[in-house]
């Protein structure tokens, strides 16, 4: 229904220009193209006590590609994290993105990288969106030499400090005052950025959120608190564990925005909002409607607790990629062909960083006793074996 | 009560301090002239010299600022450094800790203090998995220079939940360093060094000693003056018997050391300082030279820190112990408020005497 309105007005302005684009694609990528276009987005946002952000929304078709080929590749490589899990190649937990690609592309596309982000376990299309690389994932989750964290994380803990990403936590909810935090020193350090903490639905109820949060409204802290409502806290949907399920209304004081999860556009337009709003007034919280595909972790098929048909008809109908897909071949920004290239071109790209993280070596083993301390003093350490298995801190 | 020890003092012979720093013995000329200062005025003066010397340098907790500090340590503060820096918080333990953390994470140097650290269960989550494990499983990206600090044990008839000793819980955690000051000296030069450490650290103070008057010398005054980490203190030297202890639990030792003095029974009183790194080499140097081990502390006994100190004597010395060693811990029971329970459930004072029934060991009574 948008979308038909969208194309009939566009192609008017598309229609004289339509054989010129056709002829540059040999020469000129549309992929650089920065002209603007205004798209709306999918529903008009809701709002809690502050006005909402309006629904057109400022892109270019540079930035449409880069949020198909992004979202394309977040989509591939958690794919291949499964069969590599299954594969027995990762071990332990293996918390899975895909489905709500749109919130980390989103993101970045309404921030900077010296905004923080912080995030909870399901964290591995946040680090690739924060400007990791498949690599660094790959050897991570397989506990390699190359991976983000050297080996010595896994799967919910990626961090990339130089460009503002602060992890990757296990513990629910505990990354929610450490981002009220991260805002605490950026107000502190006067660096006009922000602090965006992620947390689930399930994450929602818990007490050091409200804590963090007054704590944040009290001294006007330039955080953002998203809550990545995919409806479900592990096993269990969002109506059998919150009272009131409105998060965007739980700050109560605190102005919140209920944003369409899946619109890429809705999230970068909400996160801009949200920023700018952090910096003036303090704290807001963000509620993006989204929706997992995968169940909570690897050990979960994730259908004992909702239906096949609702995951398929999520896929269907709101499915974060296809929708960006539509968009620009309705505004004639590629073609079908074009897109589907880019596909098998993020494919192997999956695939070439999987080879080569298979080839990174495991960690040396003195890599045990590294990192413990910053600053050991030289203080003895022991292994398992305390005779054998000895080292000094550094 | 502390007569004995400041005549001492006074005397210019056998203190402890000059014993072990021959720069301070040199100035045992000027003896007369030294400062006394209380442990709440050296914790305030650390406190103030580090946040002047690095703008990075805050305080936060519960009272921290308008109070001037639920036990007066952080008096004056707020006025000198303003609300940016001296942060009152609400009573919400997990979330304070949990932005204290944070704002280490972006860089800068939190002192979190809880009023006192029976309330840090609340955020205990926040300083060993958010804290404490970070450096390490960000492989050296996410280094954490925090200081969580405040009264810890026992204090005076404030009952069971008010009462706990944290030492070896906190100690027990790779990534964590704990210190625990006993003497003025201890708390400058400790809570200097734990500000300046880049790595989270947890500072046990005591709330009975914060009134405590210890002598400080000029060099102790000195705003450059820090302690290292790591190492213990020998407070008192002697050759019969190793006595550890850390915090108020030293005061006792080294008057129970006194009055095994007169019995003819010549103890060596460690003090630990550093929790951990727990200095091992000192301790086994120690029992080496003397043969025997008592530790002691206020905490419950299992699981203690006596424990750790006697497993590692055992590992490392065995071949010297002369007799089994020998712990000296709170009583394995919640702590009651009856004062005459109360004093039996924490060592007071200890006399060590020589049981003749077992050859060549040491049994000790507390009363």
């Amino acid at each position: 229904m948008a979308l038909s309105k969208l194309s009939s007005s566009s192609s008017l302005s598309t229609n004289i220009l339509k054989p010129l684009t056709n002829s540059f694609f040999l020469h000129r990528p549309i992929s650089t193209d920065t002209t603007p276009l205004t798209i709306e987005t999918s529903v008009p946002f809701t709002s809690h006590q502050c006005e909402a952000p309006s629904r057109s929304v400022e892109t270019t078709p540079k930035e449409l590609l880069s949020f198909f080929r992004q979202m394309a590749t977040m989509r591939r490589m958690e794919i291949a994290a499964d069969s590599l899990y299954k594969a027995k190649l990762v071990r332990g937990f293996c918390h899975l993105y895909d489905g709500q690609e749109a919130v980390a592309i989103g993101m970045e596309a309404g921030i900077t990288k010296k905004d923080s982000i912080i995030t909870a376990y399901r964290d591995h299309c946040t680090f690739l969106g924060r400007g990791g690389t498949l690599l660094e994932v790959f050897s991570e989750l397989m506990g390699r030499k190359d991976g983000c964290s050297h080996g010595k994380g896994g799967s919910m803990h990626f961090y990339k400090k130089d460009s503002g990403f602060y992890g990757g936590h296990g513990i629910v909810g505990a990354q929610i005052p450490l981002g009220c935090g991260l805002a605490f020193a950026q107000k502190y350090s006067k660096d006009e950025t922000v602090t965006f903490a992620l947390y689930g639905d399930g994450a929602a109820n818990q007490g050091q959120l409200f804590e963090a949060l007054n704590i944040a409204a009290l001294w006007d802290l330039p955080a953002i608190l998203v809550c990545e409502n995919n409806h479900y806290g592990m096993g269990t949907a969002e109506w059998r564990a919150a009272k009131s399920p409105s998060y965007y209304k739980r700050g109560d004081y605190v102005p919140g925005l209920k944003v369409d999860g899946m619109d890429a556009l809705a999230v970068k337009q909400a996160c801009k909002f949200a920023k700018e709003h952090a910096l003036k007034n303090g704290p807001m919280i963000l509620e993006m409607d989204t929706y997992r595909y995968h169940g909570h972790s690897m050990s979960d098929p994730g259908s004992t607790y909702r239906t096949r048909d609702e995951i398929s008809g999520v896929r269907q109908e709101r499915d974060p990629i296809e929708r960006i897909r539509k968009l620009i071949l309705a505004h004639d920004l590629a073609t079908e062909k074009e897109l589907k290239d880019i596909e098998k071109e993020v494919r192997k790209e999956v695939d070439d960083a999987i080879a080569k993280a298979k080839e990174s070596p495991m960690p040396e083993p003195s890599e045990l006793f590294t990192n413990v301390y910053v600053k050991g003093y030289g203080v003895e350490v022991f292994g398992a074996d305390r005779k054998e298995v000895r080292s000094a801190l550094p | 009560m502390w007569g004995i020890i400041r005549q001492k003092v006074a005397a210019g012979g056998g203190s402890p301090v000059a014993r072990i720093r021959p720069v301070v013995s040199n100035l045992r000329n000027y003896s007369s002239a030294v400062k006394q200062m209380m442990v709440r005025e050296a914790l305030n003066s650390a406190l103030d010299e580090e946040m002047s010397a690095d703008p990075k340098v805050f305080l936060m907790g519960e009272e921290v600022g308008e109070y001037q500090g639920a036990y007066k340590i952080s008096k004056g503060l707020l006025e000198k450094y303003g609300p940016e820096r001296v942060l009152d918080t609400p009573i919400t333990e997990a979330g304070f800790t949990g932005i204290g953390v944070g704002a280490a994470y972006y860089g800068l140097k939190p002192v979190v203090e809880f009023m006192t650290f029976n309330f840090s269960m609340q955020a205990i989550d926040h300083i060993i998995n958010s804290a404490a494990k970070s450096n390490y499983m960000s492989s050296g990206q996410i280094s954490v220079p925090i200081v969580f600090r405040g009264p810890n044990g026992a204090a005076a008839g404030v009952g069971a939940q008010h009462s706990h000793c944290y030492a070896a819980w906190y100690a027990s955690v790779p990534g964590l360093k704990v210190l625990s000051p006993y003497s003025s000296e201890d708390a400058r030069g400790l809570l200097k060094a734990a500000i300046r450490d880049p790595d989270p650290v947890v500072f046990l103070e005591n709330e009975l000693l914060y009134g405590e008057s210890f002598p400080v010398s000029a060099e102790v005054l000195d705003s450059s003056f820090c302690l290292p980490i790591g190492k213990a203190k020998i407070e008192r030297e002697g050759k019969d018997v190793t006595i550890t202890a850390f915090s108020k639990i030293v005061g006792l030792s080294l008057k129970a050391a006194e009055i095994l003095a007169k019995e003819g029974i010549s103890a060596e009183v460690i003090n630990l300082r550093s929790i951990r790194p727990l200095d091992r080499s000192t301790i086994n140097a120690s029992v080496r030279k003397t043969n025997r081990l008592v530790t002691v502390e206020e905490g419950f006994p299992q699981h203690g820190v006596g424990a750790e100190i006697c497993a590692s004597v055992i590992e490392e010395s065995f071949g010297y112990l002369d007799a089994p060693v020998e712990r000296i811990a709170g009583a394995d029971v919640p702590m009651p408020y009856a004062a005459n329970l109360e004093r039996m459930a924490v060592p007071q004072v200890l006399c060590f005497l020589y049981d003749s029934s077992i050859d060549g060991c040491y049994k000790f009574l507390v009363y």
